[in-house]
This record gives structure tokens, sequence and C-alpha cells, in this order.
């Protein structure tokens, strides 16, 4: 014990040496440690996303000369989605000065990094994704499901439905149909489902589609016997597609099968051809390429020659719109910890009072350019989350159009879920939960 | 001829036990006091847990002649139950629950290994891809392997021994080490003890080895038993000691071939192989991917690099295993013996 403590403090000190024989940061750049994937089963959502991430910091860095004159910089380290190679880029991207927060995009990846980030005090962003009881700030300071986590997700799907159908009280009686990827990430909204079919009195079947769901003749033909009134798809890839054309064939209507958020882009849709029309599915941020943020974009940074994605066709995809949307909710988390904090460099630690200070109403996205792009954010020290708001949209062969108003979860409801999952959390790994005096309490080194 | 040059060079003169020995003391002394972070943790320890799952599998696939491709599933099975024996059992140490992680992993490679009384060769190999796919999907479709955690996806206990908390890269580096040596070392007295005979007789002619009296069934079935015991303590590393999260689709089909390719390239029935497999497979695309981002980052995105990275790494596998068909162990005992030649001749 004594011996490895002298080795400890040996590796301590060589490790402290180094870090101070490191360049020091430029006062003037801050960083963005891209894990990107833009090769392998999911390079579409990759390179859609990182695109349309890249293309907002180019913006920024063009149009306004950075944040506050401090210069955005970022490098791009390819994961292939695969939690090792995540974790490789960590390490890797980890020793950059001024890194700002980490957005990998992959479940897998962040739930490696929870213990890794919360240790070197750098946000972890989730951006519709992630584990939904670090909505939680007290228990999860570092990480943020910012806009959606997946109970949310399920709560605004059963509110749409309800609306389309007249009213909360008239979803007794009916009966919907969840058909679901197996795995991990397909799963993590059965008891979410079961809880809202209890309290609003309609029945629900889930069924399970093995990955990668290329063969789903029997899912479908037990859902023609179920009649449902509708079909919630929770899907991934592959399985998007094959389950619209199934669907079909069995001939289930195609208009009363709504998507999630991970079944709801271009990549989805296109290869089902003809069978898609009419389909409609969740999104916290519409797409196309009217919104004067995207129109900036093509106009600023592609007539640079510095747009990111090679298929210029892409620009304003969904996931594409969702990379700007990523890109405005990290610029801004910068900006607002700039305010406090003086326009620098900042710590990782000061871009996580940022993103708990990320408040942008209705009226400050529109001047961001974002009007209609998404709704609005509101994150606080201990809702990570955002309370952001959703909307449908609808395939009808070419392109996605928005049918729906903004449309709120029951976080009310959802709250106290989420508080005893991440209590049960805290009780497991040994953590205090913070109070709101420790979450303004801000680390001024890295 | 290669007995003279044994003879001749000056290290058979040294006790053979004092190069691994050496080894052993300079990855406990020497590599924590130099190493950063990125070398504990992504390089270090997805090695140590790779090497472990070669020596495993190089038991029964090198020694014993039985090809396997459901190693991820072991490592699969020895990580989840590690976590389960750890969250169910109030009190249970940790090397108790890495022992009993090992032996669940045991018992559900010789259920797999059945087939191989009937099966052989590549018959054997698709058999046990039932056990890759079975593994997986059991682990995915009962919530309580997961502890019902919503999706799947399991956070790693603390590591500790005797009050001793191994924390941070090197605590676990040092963890990770110890435990491959202990089993290392077992390997290696088992290899050489009459069981690893009975397993070579097996492999080369298993009709002979019965006529000589081994049992060829229970031989097998100990194999099985053995290789997938170290395999599940491989996977507890890599789950516990490097990744410190476990989900199932991280032990897919890829990981069993990877074990595969590192006793292959490395050598077959070999426990050196394994390790200098490991260090090839694991090392060698990082150093190119590196070089790769430093020489070319700037005119290629990162998409075209990584698919390039793979062309080179494909290529350079099929050249050296055209010229070096032995794998690295070969190459390293051609390369010492030309050395002490060359030491002998000045």
């Amino acid at each position: 014990m004594t011996f490895l403590s002298t080795v400890k403090a040996i590796a301590i000190s060589a490790a402290l040496a180094v870090s101070v024989a490191l360049p020091a940061a430029h006062a003037d750049e801050q960083y963005f440690p891209l894990q990107s994937y833009r090769v392998g089963p999911y390079a579409a959502g990759g390179t859609g996303f990182f695109g349309g991430f890249i293309d907002y910091l180019n913006l920024i860095n063009i149009r306004d000369g950075g944040v506050n004159g401090v210069k955005l910089t970022w490098d791009e380290c390819e994961t292939q989605y695969e939690v090792e190679r995540g974790v490789e880029c960590y390490e890797r991207q980890k020793s950059h000065a001024g890194a700002a927060a980490w957005n990998p995009l992959s479940v897998g990846i962040a739930y490696a990094m929870i213990d890794r980030i919360t240790a070197d005090k750098v946000p972890l962003i989730t951006v519709n994704h992630g584990r939904t009881d670090s909505t939680d700030g007290r228990v999860f300071p570092y990480v943020f499901p910012l806009l959606l986590n997946p109970y949310s997700e399920t709560s605004g799907i059963v509110n749409y439905i309800a609306a389309k159908e007249g009213g909360i009280d008239k979803l007794k009686g009916k009966k919907i149909v969840v058909l679901y990827h197996g795995s991990p990430y397909g799963k993590e909204t059965i008891p979410i489902y079961e809880l809202l079919a209890q309290k609003y009195g309609f029945t629900v079947q889930q069924i399970e589609v093995p990955h990668p769901g290329n063969e789903q003749q029997s899912q479908w033909l037990t859902i023609r016997r179920a009649k449902p009134d509708f079909v919630v798809l929770r899907g991934w890839g592959v399985m998007n597609p094959v389950a619209l054309k199934t669907a079909v064939k069995v001939g289930y209507p195609v208009d009363h099968i709504i998507g999630n958020v991970w079944s709801n882009s271009e990549e989805d849709v296109i290869p089902a051809g003809d069978a898609a029309k009419g389909y409609t599915a969740i999104t916290t941020q519409a797409s196309g390429n009217t919104y004067p943020v995207v129109q900036e974009i093509v106009k600023t940074v592609y007539g640079a020659g510095k747009g990111n994605l090679e298929d210029k066709s892409r620009i304003g995809s969904v996931y594409h719109n969702l990379g700007i949307v990523n890109g405005i909710l990290n610029v801004e988390a910068i900006r607002i910890a700039q305010e406090k904090f003086g326009h620098r460099t900042l710590t990782g630690d000061e871009v996580r009072w940022g993103f708990e200070h990320l408040k942008l109403d209705p009226a400050k996205v529109e001047a961001l350019g974002a009007k209609d792009l998404f709704h609005s954010i509101n994150v606080s020290w201990d809702n990570h989350e955002g309370e952001g708001y959703v909307t449908f949209q609808q395939w009808d062969g070419k392109k996605w159009n928005v049918v729906s108003d903004w449309i709120a979860p029951d976080w009310a409801l959802l709250r106290p879920i989420i508080e005893k999952s991440a209590e049960a959390y805290a009780a497991e790994k040994g953590i205090k939960p913070r109070t709101a005096a420790d979450a303004e309490a801000v680390a001024a080194t890295n | 001829m290669s007995a003279i040059a044994t003879q001749l060079s000056p290290a058979a003169a040294l006790p053979k036990w004092l190069a691994p020995l050496l080894l052993i003391a300079f990855a406990y002394v020497v590599i924590p006091l130099i190493g950063n972070s990125y070398l504990f943790e992504a390089i270090l320890l997805p090695f140590l847990a790779l090497s472990l799952a070669g020596v495993g599998l190089n038991i029964l696939t090198g020694y014993a002649g039985q090809v396997s491709l459901g190693s991820a599933a072991f490592m699969a099975a020895g990580a989840f139950a590690a976590y389960n024996f750890s969250l169910r059992i109030e009190g249970l140490p940790l090397v108790a629950s890495i022992i009993l992680s090992g032996l669940v992993a045991a018992a559900i490679g010789i259920v797999f290994g059945l087939p191989s009384l009937r099966l052989k060769g590549f018959y054997l190999a698709v058999s046990t891809l039932a056990a890759q796919f079975f593994v997986q999907w059991a682990l995915t479709k009962f919530s309580w392997f997961s502890n019902d955690s919503a999706s799947g996806v399991i956070d790693a206990p603390k590591l500790s021994i005797a009050g001793f908390e191994f924390d941070g890269a090197v605590g676990r580096y040092l963890f990770a080490l110890t435990v491959v040596v202990v089993l290392t070392f077992l390997a290696h007295r088992l290899v050489t003890s009459q069981t690893g005979r009975n397993f070579i007789a097996i492999r080369d002619n298993d009709t002979a080895a019965r006529i000589i009296g081994i049992p060829v069934l229970k031989t097998k079935l100990l194999a099985f038993a053995i290789s997938s015991f170290i395999i599940g303590v491989a996977g507890v590393i890599w789950a516990f000691a490097y990744l410190r999260t476990v989900e199932p689709a991280g032990f897919d089909l890829d990981r069993s071939f990877q074990i595969l390719f590192i006793i292959i390239i490395g050598g077959l029935a070999s426990i050196r192989g394994a390790f200098l497999g490991a260090s090839l497979i694991v090392v060698f695309p990082l150093v190119l991917s590196r070089l790769g981002g430093f020489l070319l980052g700037d005119l290629f995105d990162s998409g075209v690099l990584d698919m390039s990275q793979r062309i080179v790494l494909g290529a350079l596998i099929i050249l050296f295993l055209i010229l070096e068909p032995d794998g690295l162990v070969a190459l390293w005992d051609r390369v010492r013996r030309r050395l002490s030649l060359a030491w002998q001749s000045s």
C-alpha cells in the first residue's frame, strides 16, 4: 500500500510535469473534441449530425470571428459508433487544452464516459438521447441529455396521439402497439409506455424486432391481428424502411404509424419508397433549409467552400439540422458562461455552468435565426434536459412537412420517475446529490 | 540446426524464466512510472484483456485443436456474471466474484463444447456461433442480467481487494496486470503438464489419442472449460478495468473474430503468441490512425482516413500471413536466432 501510494505520487507528479511542459491553452480558442462516425453502419446519422455541428461552428468563426473573439476549434476522431474506439478517442483528445464539451452521439460511448468526464469536469452532451435519469442534475452534474430524453419522447408521442384523437380522455380504450428495436436503446421505454397506458386507460402491446430488423413479417402479422389504433415505430437503421414496407404488405395504414426520434430521418423513409408516404414521426428540430440560420450556413460556409457535407442535397435534412441545433446549444452555453467568467477560453466546469444556465426562449431562438427550427430550451442546475418541445412531421414522398404545433411532454409526470432512478444510481455509486449552491461553485482550472 | 543454434546462443545460458520475470518486473515498476493515462486507458488495458482472451482461446484452438467463434460470448458471460455476483451477494470479495464468473463462463463453455464430441473443424466453428448468438440474445432479452436497468447498459462496480481500491488508470492497470500474470502463469503450467500434452495429442490425431488411453471426451470438455474460464475472466477485465461499462452489443461476433485473429497472427499453440498478436491488433491500428491523422488529417476527413487504414491493415495482415504463416512467434524466434548467430560469429 505504501509502495502503491508512492507509485501514485510519482505518477501524478510525472503527469503534472508533462502538463506543465505542454503549451498553455491559447487565450482565444475553445476546443470541441468530436468523436464522430463517418464509416460503419450508422454513418448516415454521423455524417449528417457532425456535418451540421461543424457547419455551425464554421459559421460562428467566419461570420462572427468566434464567440466574442474566442475562436472555435475542433478535431475529429473516428469511432464507428464502437464503445472502445470512443474511449480511445476520449483519451486521445482529452489532452488537448480548452475542451468545451463532449458530443459523442452514441449511448454506449456516453455511458462509458460518464465516470471519466465527471472526474475531468467537462460536460457531456447527449442531445435527444442518452440516459434518461441523467436529466437529474443533482446526481449527474456533467451529463446533459438536452432537449429530449427517451421518456419525454414517449410522453410527447402519446400526447400527439391524444391530440389527434381529440383529447387526452379519448385515449381510453384505444390500442397502441410499440414495435421496438431489440437493443438496449429499443427497450429503454418499455416501462414508461406501460405506465402511461395505465394512467390514460389505453392498452399497449410491445413487440420486439431482433437486431438488425430486416425481416418483420411475423411481427406485422401479429399487428394485423391485434388491429391497433396506432403503431409506434421505435426503430434504428435498416429496421425502419423494412417496417414501413412490411406494413404496406400486410395492409396496415402507414398514416397510423408514428416514428420515434431515431426513426424520423430522410435516410429512414427514402429507402422505403412509396410505402413511406403518409408516415409521421416525432422530432425536436424541423427539417428543411428555409430557416435563416440554415440559409446563412449555405451562403457563408458553403459559399466559402468550407461546407462539411459532401452531398449538398442533405443540407437541411433531419440529422443535419440536429447537428446545427446542437451547435447552437453548445455555442450559446459558451456565450452565457463567457458573460459570467469573461471573454476567454473557459474551463470545462465553466462551460458546465453555462449549460446549466442555458435558457433560450422563443424570442431568443428567433434572434439566432432558428425560429420554428426548434422551439426553446430551459436548462437548470437540476434539470439537464431543459424542457424541449417536440413537433411531428409527415413524409409526403419527397420531403417532411410539419403537421403539428409544438407539443410539450408531460414533465411533471416523468420527473418523480427520473428522480427515483437517479437516486438509486447515486446510492449504488455512493454519490452525494448536489445542491443548488454546489452547482454555483465552479472549478477555475481544468 | 535450431538445436545447435540454441546451444550456441548466450541467451540459452541464462535460466528460461529470467526473461518473463524481467518483463513482469518492468510492467509492474517502470511502466506505472513513465506511462500517462492514454497509455493505460487506450493501449495497455485493452491489450491486457485481449491478450488474456487470446491465451484462453489458444488453449482451446491452438493446443486442443477445437476452433471456436464464441469467445466474445464467453467474455460477455464472465462480465455479466461478475456484475451480478458483486451486485446480488452482499460483501462478496472481488476475487471470489472473478473466480465465480470464470466458473460460470466455464459452465457455458462446457455446454457449447458438447457438439465438439461429434463435430470437427469448420463444422465445430459454426456450431460455436450458437454460443455467440445465444448469449448475446439472452443478455438483451432478460433484463434481470442487467439489473433491469432501463437501457441494458450496466456500470462496473469499484475495484477493491481487501480494502485497497484500484482507482484511476494506474490502479486498474495494476489490477488487470496481476490477473493476467496469474492466469498466464497457470496456463503456462497447464500446457506443459500431462493435460496439456493430452490436448496436443487430441489436436494432432484424436483416434491415436484414444488408442493410447487419453479420455477424448473428457479432455475436449476440459479444454472448453479451461479456455472459457480464462476468456470469461478476460471479459471481466474488459468490462470492469477497461471500459467501466458493459453492454451486450460490445461482445459481438466481431470481437470473437478479433480474438481468433490475435492467436492466428500471434502464433497458434503458444502463450507468447497471444500477447504478440494482441499487441499487433490493439496497437497497430492506433499507430496507423494517429500517423494518418498527423500526416493527412488536413487533407481528408476522418471517414476517408479510417477506411484507408483498414485497407492498409488488411493488406499487411495478408502479406504477413503469406510470409510468416506460423505467426509472430516464429518471426520472433527466427530474429533471435539470427541475432545470436551473428553474435557468435562476431
